[in-house]
């Protein structure tokens, strides 16, 4: 027999709510309860709202470069939901905004963040969030590591969560990552916001693989595709994954099936590369939208607790912007000061006398030269 | 005191590091098992398990990446490098994540980690297992750099590295791993990073090198006349380096001679010079020199000595320079 089968695989796809807001009750039992669901709800709609005004301040010069998240909110707001705050470590990328909020980082950090000030990652005590990974690709391994930490210390009931988009799977640290906690067996979830785009390479053109879940049957790691815009399906998958994790079944892959309904950031500008018929297309499939339905379907959401909500994201993030500018320019002694726990003398000595030329610095030379030209 | 080489040092070392502190934690390509491509963790595995000795899967980056989230988590982390050559596919992480992770955060997440490297050539390896990037790492900010060339410095600075809250690159010239045993103490101790050490007291020129030319300066010293009093410094940290010690003895001395063996141009040779030139420029009765590695590959073993600063060279490059 020349030939036999080694090893057979399958990718599942889980939706549990479809794009009209229509709910699967089988599959949605034990999920969220519709308290959670609005919860979820006005944590996106808000998250909205800050993405917009992020979106202005940029364009308006009060603001950098920044990557708007909208139509990826349920991806960060479902995720964040079944991970444990204060516990759990989150190892992001840079469109997850909510789930940063929800494991307890104040809105104002991500737009000091983005406002050039280092102080935007400065994690407040207790909160396990490392910065905001601009390099596409390179955090993964921080979430093995930190996760494999949590394993040899034998911590009960603690996971990592890291997320990276389709474009990141192209990295060799991607594999190196899966590869590292595959093999050392930690407790950490990897979830793919496939949104389809990678600044301007569409997902078929930045691999030749029909999912990217199935990247991670090579490390015969448990897999799944999601729904990304199905706060259900996106809560249970990482549930799941966590449980698994905790238990000491090792690392998870989630791709999240989704869509970058703005430009990569504000420096960019999509029309270049992609169709208006395309974004109209995924503009149904809205995570906003189609949460919003499932709710008014329940009877739980209504046009008044909508108007309501929009007028308490407008004053939320209205006072996230006050304190995000009102925040002091830095001294130029803070980019030396973290520079090491301690600093070493010679760089204690750029900061205090803000020069890098030594003259200044000897000034027995400078009154040698002045004694020989008689100019003293 | 027992007598131990700069590997039995370095062996000795890691098994204190691991015994006295459950948060070390060494990984790296065949150092568990096999303790090591040159025996450096002979043992270790057998002594403190498969947890805390860990046999990675064949990846650099993947392994300081790894080592880096170790680290952000609190753990000490301790991995080690192959060869000096296979740094390259680790350089992002330990440059870009590993440097910044502490003033991009301001302080909230620190990578408390020691890159153990062999550096350096001498010993007939192959392509790509006989080079000083020591200069590249210096360059980079957040990161220190230390390479002893004795046993006893060696743990001392090993001891210094893993209990230092920064990322530190530990270079191992290979070249001495097993030239030459000395007494080591077998209490702990630390010796303070960034401080050189003067090897040899002199008023008529300062030497001022790292790592395995140690030993070539001083065999050159020894051709040298009786009546010729050379100061010879091993800088042993490169990142953040003894400037006052080096600049002192080239008040007093007025010439220097830097021997590395990392190539001539914007080698780490370049950095010292230049600070000798600012903060001692009337002090000088010479230009500084340096005797280096060529600015070439550093060729296969059967050229190694040519390329390498042996004695002869270095013997040339001191009497020269005493003749200006």
């Amino acid at each position: 027999m020349p030939h036999r089968t080694v090893y057979e695989a399958k990718i599942e796809h889980l939706q549990i709510l479809d794009e009209d807001g229509k709910l699967d009750k089988k599959l949605a039992k034990d999920t969220l309860t519709d308290e959670q669901v609005v919860h979820l709800y006005e944590q996106m709609r808000i998250c909205r709202e800050l993405d917009e005004i992020a979106f202005k301040l940029q364009r308006s010069g009060r603001m950098g470069t920044y990557p708007q998240n909208k139509g990826q909110e349920a991806n960060a707001v479902g995720s964040a939901l079944a991970m444990k705050k204060g516990v759990d470590w989150l190892v992001p990328a840079y469109r997850e905004n909510a789930a940063l909020f929800m494991h307890g980082l104040p809105m104002h950090f991500v737009l000091v963040y983005w406002m050039g000030d280092e102080r935007g990652s400065k994690m407040p005590e207790g909160v396990n969030i490392t910065p905001l990974s601009v390099p596409i690709g390179t955090h993964m391994l921080h979430a093995t590591g930190i996760a494999w930490a949590t394993k040899i210390r034998k911590e009960k009931d603690k996971a990592v969560i890291t997320y990276f988009g389709d474009g990141a799977t192209s990295e060799g640290d991607f594999h190196g990552a899966m590869n590292f906690a595959s093999t050392m067996q930690v407790p950490c979830i990897f979830y793919c916001q496939n949104n389809q785009w990678a600044i301007s390479v569409p997902r078929e053109q930045q691999m030749n693989s029909q999912t990217v879940a199935q990247k991670a049957l090579a490390y015969d790691m448990p897999t799944l595709q999601v729904d990304g815009n199905d706060v259900f399906a996106v809560f249970k998958a990482v549930k799941d994954a966590r449980k698994r994790a905790v238990q000491g079944g090792g690392p998870s892959f989630i791709e999240a099936v989704t869509y970058r309904l703005g430009d990569h950031t504000t420096a960019d500008d999509a029309r270049r590369y992609r169709d208006q018929g395309e974004v109209d297309a995924w503009l149904d499939k809205d995570p906003l939208i189609r949460t919003r339905k499932y709710l008014e379907s329940q009877g739980v959401w209504d046009d008044k607790k909508q108007t309501a909500l929009e007028e308490r994201a407008k004053k939320i993030v209205a006072e996230v912007v006050k304190t995000a500018e009102g925040i002091e320019k830095p001294s130029p002694a803070d980019f030396f000061n973290s520079m090491y726990a301690e600093l070493p003398a010679d760089l204690r000595t750029q900061r205090d006398t803000m020069r890098t030329s030594s003259i200044g610095r000897n000034p027995e030379q400078i009154g040698l030269k002045a004694q020989a030209a008689g100019t003293r | 005191m027992p007598e131990m080489t700069l590997v039995g040092a370095i062996n000795h070392t890691l098994d204190l590091a691991l015994r006295n502190d459950p948060d070390v934690i060494l990984l790296g390509e065949d150092i568990g098992l096999n303790g090591g491509v040159f025996r450096v963790t002979d043992g270790l595995q057998a002594k403190h398990g498969r947890d805390r000795v860990v046999d990675t899967p064949l990846d650099e980056s993947g392994i300081m990446g790894s080592a880096i989230g170790l680290a952000i988590a609190g753990m000490k982390s301790v991995p080690e490098i192959q060869f000096d050559g296979f740094l390259g596919p680790a350089y992002d992480q330990l440059v870009n994540h590993a440097g910044r992770m502490r003033t991009r955060t301001r302080g909230a997440v620190t990578v408390p980690m020691t890159v153990r490297v062999p550096v350096g050539g001498g010993i007939h390896a192959p392509e790509l297992h006989s080079d000083s990037p020591e200069a590249i790492y210096a360059h980079h900010p957040g990161i220190k750099v230390v390479m002893p060339s004795t046993p006893r410095d060696a743990k001392g600075l090993l001891l210094a590295a893993i209990n230092d809250p920064d990322p530190v690159v530990y270079f191992e010239p290979k070249r001495v791993y097993r030239s030459f045993k000395e007494e080591v103490p077998e209490d702990l101790y630390e010796i303070e990073i960034g401080k050189a050490k003067v090897v040899n007291e002199g008023d008529d020129l300062t030497v001022v090198t790292w790592g395995a030319p140690v030993f070539q300066c001083l065999a050159a010293m020894d051709e040298l006349p009786d009546d010729v009093s050379i100061e010879l410094i091993d800088l042993r940290s490169i990142y953040p380096w003894d400037i006052d010690t080096v600049c002192e003895s080239v008040r007093k001395t007025g010439r220097c001679v830097i021997v590395h063996e990392a190539p001539l141009t914007a080698g780490f040779g370049a950095e010292v010079s230049s600070r000798v030139q600012e903060e001692c420029f009337l002090h000088l009765h010479a230009p500084v020199q340096r005797v280096t590695g060529f600015d070439t590959i550093m060729p296969f073993y059967k050229l190694e000595l040519e390329y390498l600063p042996e004695a002869p060279r270095i013997k040339k490059g001191i009497e020269e320079c005493l003749a200006y």
